[in-house]
Parts: structure tokens; sequence; C-alpha cells
């Protein structure tokens, strides 16, 4: 009995076999890379984090040690502070001016097409080139940007990167218009997938543009908003070299955020351990404020 | 692809007729309005743009005058000469250069193979595996960098043009791209090719590779530039000066050089101009490759 299904399945199980090979032999010239150098080190980053590994000697396990030590670390809150401002205000600010570009663009005006690929290019371009020429246009004394602020009335510019206060919104400023463009055409492939009848109906109906853009353009671009939304939060929870290049944390720790306290724990000061801690911190509020994202996504489709 | 939709000429919405004369004022009003907001838009984007070229074409003392020069009085081409004898300009590009032509090579190579694996191969544990590989683009890299660079460091890559090699060549994104890009192509086309006998490689060679010459090209395009433009894995992994990249290179030169901002801009220009000509040859595929990985996130 035993070996007749043996037998009969025999011509199928070795399809299958045949097949995972093949798929395997596809897949593991990337995937051995993959598996190296990305899936190994973020297994390995949780061991990490329970240690006391600083580069010299061995690695101790220490439990949650580190975690009850970012507690009362005052920096690790100032960087954990300086995050939640960037991404506080950078992501409502790329949101409205990308979806603003995007409705913009959507129309038949002369000038679209270039204008979408020159919105495009601050994206492409390298942070050190971008952040080499805004620190130098938000030069205090004598930048464009304090020019132009001066000859519109304002006697007291602010100091930009110089000043504790004013370099967050310099970054952020910097931030925003570089990546505006790309979700403007996320949002703008997303606006093109709204059936046209839709307006036709609302219009019949007698709304107003207004209307219009908050009961057709609004529901119809839920799932690509929902999307930016959580690229932008991935993205703005993580910002990093923007940073390390314009203000390189300072003046003082006004920009301080979150990657670059890792980034110094973990490679100037070679407490890996303790780093490692930060980094699960980050992670799992990426984690934690996308899935309450996914949540609050599904309830407004239902 | 969802993406042919972005280039094709959209309907304009506010097409219904127009009764008298109310109405079409109010609609060149908005007219005017969109024109002008496309102005300021446009300024905002590129003037910072068209800053960097002039200052890099001024002299030192002509980058920061009350008021602003736009245009240069004199254009000072040498500082396009100075720049490689005050600098490493070109062993910077060099490295730059050899690292993203590398990357980029493999990237696409490893990823469409895999992606064929992927989408036209069936087999038991596929779809977790692919699940592991989506998961991953969502880990931030910042969070297990550390990690990665004590690995890295055990397999004494630290400090040679490999570990960026290693670092960027097997994104995971490549495959994902890519197997967008296979699941729109009909299964027929690869049956009929079975029935002539043609193995998965020669599918995968023959028909597939073929094919999807548009979507390798914004692969392509995106690698390039994502490689050009990296400034934190040279950080971490590049220590000798010989081994630097151009963005490595240019923020060094910064920091020694604070006071020369025609040259500083000058460094700019260079850095940006090989991205710069890219894109405006393949613009097409950059924005394809967006939308695609985009909308179907």
């Amino acid at each position: 009995m035993a070996t007749t299904t043996v037998v009969a399945r025999r011509p199928g199980s070795r399809l299958k076999w045949r097949n995972t090979l093949l798929g395997w032999s596809f897949i593991l010239p990337n995937f051995i890379g993959f598996a190296v150098l990305t899936l190994v080190p973020v297994i390995a980053l949780f061991y990490i984090a329970s240690t006391d590994w600083n580069a010299f000697g061995t690695a101790r396990l220490v439990g949650l040690d580190n975690f009850t030590r970012l507690l009362s670390d005052h920096s690790f809150r100032i960087a954990l502070w300086n995050t939640v401002y960037y991404t506080a205000f950078h992501i409502p600010l790329t949101l409205g001016l990308s979806l603003a570009l995007a409705l913009l663009l959507n129309r038949k005006m002369r000038g679209v097409a270039f204008f979408r690929t020159a919105a495009f290019f601050p994206y492409v371009t390298s942070i050190v080139a971008i952040a080499v020429v805004w620190n130098m246009l938000f030069s205090p004394e004598f930048g464009p940007i304090n020019q132009f602020l001066t000859s519109i009335g304002i006697s007291h510019p602010p100091g930009w990167t110089t000043s504790s206060t004013w370099a967050m919104p310099a970054v952020i400023i910097v931030g925003t218009w570089r990546e505006m463009g790309y979700y403007m055409l996320l949002f703008l492939a997303g606006l093109q997938t709204i059936p046209p009848e839709l307006y036709e109906a609302a219009r019949v109906d007698g709304a107003n543009p207004w209307q219009r853009f908050l009961n057709v353009t609004i529901p119809c671009l839920r799932p690509t908003t929902f999307f930016i939304t959580v690229m932008l939060t991935i993205g703005s929870f993580n910002v990093f070299d923007l940073i390390l290049v314009m203000t390189n944390g300072g003046p003082g720790q006004s920009t301080l955020v979150l990657s670059q306290y890792i980034y110094q724990k973990g490679f100037v000061e070679n407490k890996f351990g303790y780093a490692s801690a930060v980094a699960i911190v980050l992670f799992l509020i990426c984690i934690a404020v996308t899935v309450v994202q996914f949540v609050i996504n599904k309830r407004r489709e239902n | 692809m969802a993406s042919s939709t972005l280039t094709t000429p959209i309907a304009e919405i506010g097409s219904a007729p127009v009764h008298g004369g109310n109405r079409s004022t109010r609609k060149r009003i908005a007219r005017a309005f969109g024109y002008a907001g496309l102005v300021i838009a446009a300024a905002a984007v590129l003037l910072p743009f068209f800053w960097m070229v002039m200052s890099s074409l001024k002299t030192n003392n002509d980058v920061f005058t009350v008021p602003i020069q736009w245009i240069p009085k004199t254009f000072v081409w040498s500082n396009y000469v100075d720049i490689w004898q005050k600098s490493d300009m070109s062993t910077w590009l060099k490295n730059t250069m050899i690292l993203s032509v590398a990357v980029t090579f493999l990237q696409l190579l490893t990823g469409s193979f895999a992606a064929y694996g992927f989408s036209k191969v069936r087999f038991p544990g596929r779809d977790v595996l692919f699940l592991a590989y989506i998961g991953t683009i969502a880990v931030p890299w910042q969070a297990y960098m550390i990690p990665q660079f004590i690995l890295m460091s055990k397999l004494h890559l630290v400090n040679t043009l490999w570990s960026i090699v290693a670092l960027q060549a097997f994104g995971a994104f490549g495959v994902f791209l890519m197997k967008q890009f296979y699941e729109t192509v009909p299964e027929a086309l690869s049956e009929a090719a079975r029935i002539d006998g043609l193995s998965e490689y020669g599918i995968y060679r023959r028909i597939m590779l073929p094919l999807s010459v548009p979507a390798l090209a914004s692969l392509a395009l995106l690698t390039f530039t994502k490689t050009w433009n990296d400034y934190l894995g040279p950080l971490i992994y590049l220590r000798s000066p010989n081994l630097w990249t151009i963005q490595l290179g240019l923020k060094s030169f910064v920091g020694q050089y604070n006071a020369e901002y025609a040259l500083i801009m000058t460094g700019s220009v260079l850095s940006v101009l090989p991205i710069a000509i890219i894109f405006m040859l393949g613009q097409r595929y950059f924005v394809e490759g967006i939308a695609t990985s985009g909308l179907k996130g």
C-alpha cells in the first residue's frame, strides 16, 4: 500500500524537486549576497543589542541593560526629540507640497512636462552637493536667502545653520525641497488612475471645485496617500545623511537625530552593543508607526 | 505598466462646456494662477542649481555679494582647470565610476535572474522567501549598519572597494522591480517556448531579457544614481583617501578649502554633472521606475 502511493506520486514530486532546484538556481546568486549582507545583520542586531560589545575585548551578554541605560541617557532623549521634531514638520510639509504640485501638473498647461522633470531633479542629486549649496544659500550674512528676507522687510533674518533654533527648520526646508518632486510623481500617477466620469458626475450634482477635491480626489487618492505617508514616515525617522552633511548634528546637539546617534556611538565611540540598542528603538518606532497607519487605513477603507 | 499613463497627456479635468463670459473669465483667472504657481515652483526648485552653476564660474569674492549677482561679471572658466590640481578629483571620479558600473552590472544580473525565479518558476517556499525580501526593504539600513559592518570586517572587506560593491549590488529593490515587470509578461509566451524545447535558462535569456529592456534601463539608472550619490556607505567603509568616492572627496574638499567658495561650487557641479546628463537622457526610465515601484508597492 505504502509503496504504491509513493510510486503514484513520483512524477509529481520529481517535478516539484526539479522546480525547486531550478527556482533556487535562479535566486541563489542574489540570495547569497542578500542573506549574508542583509538578513544575517538584521538578525544579529538583536543579539548584539543585548551585549556590551565595544570593539575591544569580547562581548558579554547583559540582557536589557543597554535599554535601561537608554532611559536615562540625556543625549538619546535629545536625539529622539529632534527626530520627532523633524518628522512632525517634514511629513505634512512634503505631503502638502507634493500633492499641490501634482494637482498643478495634472492639467493641460504648457511647460508641465518640463516642470515634472525639473522637480524630480533634486531627488537624483547627491546629498553632499545639495547640502553644500544650501549651506551657502543659508549663509547668515551675505547668503541669498537672508538677502531676500531683508529685502522684503525682515530686519533680523534667522542665522539658519549657525543658530540652534533655526538649524532644524533649515534642514527641514532642504529635506522637503529635495523630496517633494519624488512624491509628486507618485501623486501624479495616483491622480491619473481617477476616472474622469467621477468628476463629471460630481459636477452634474452641482459640486464646486473644492467639494470635488474633498469628495472625489481625496478618497480616490487614499491608497497613494497611504503609501506615501508610510514611505515618508520611515524616511523621516531615519533622516541621516542630510543632517550629517549639513549640520553634523550641530550647533551643539540641536539637530542630532537618532540615526546619527547610532553612527556616533557605533562608529566613533565603538560601542557596538549600545548603538545596536538605539538601532532597535529606531526600528521599533518605524514598525509601530507603520502598523498604526495600516490600521487607520484599514478602518477608513470600511 | 502603470507608468505608461504618466507619459500620456492627461484629459483636462475642467472640460465642461463654457457657459457665458463669467465662466470663461473665471477659467482664465484659474489658468493664470496655475501658471503663476508653476513659475514659482520651478524657480524654487531650479534657482539653487542655477546659483550653484553661476557661482562655480565666479571669483571667490563675487560669490557672496550684496546685492546678489545672478550672472558673473566675468566668467572664470579657470576654476574648472584649477580644481583638478587642488584636489584629487580624478581619483575620486574614477573610484565612483568603477563602483557605480560594477554595482549596476551585478544588480541587473542577479536581480533579474532572481526575479525570474520568483515570478516564473513555481516551487514550495517561494512566496515566504519573497516576503522576507520585501520585509527587509522596510527595515532601515541605519538599523543594521553596525552588524553589517562587523560582518564586513570579519570578511576583511572594510577599506576596500569590494565593501561598497557587496553593500549595494544585492539589493532587494532590484528583485522587486524586475519581478513587477516579469509578472506583466503573459505566461503563454514562456509556455510556447517551453514546448519548443527551450530550457528555463533559455527562456530567461532569449525571451525575458530582451522583453525587459525598458525595466532593466529603469533599474540601471536608479542603481547607478544611487551608488554614485551614496555618501554613508563610503563614509563608513572607505578609509584610505585613494579609495574615496566623489561624495567623500567633495565633503573633505569643503572642509579643507572652506573659504574657496567658487571652487567648492565647481566641485559640486562636477559631482552632479554625470548624473544630470544621465538624468536628461533617460528621464523617461527614471519616471517609469519610480512609478512602477511606487504604485504597486
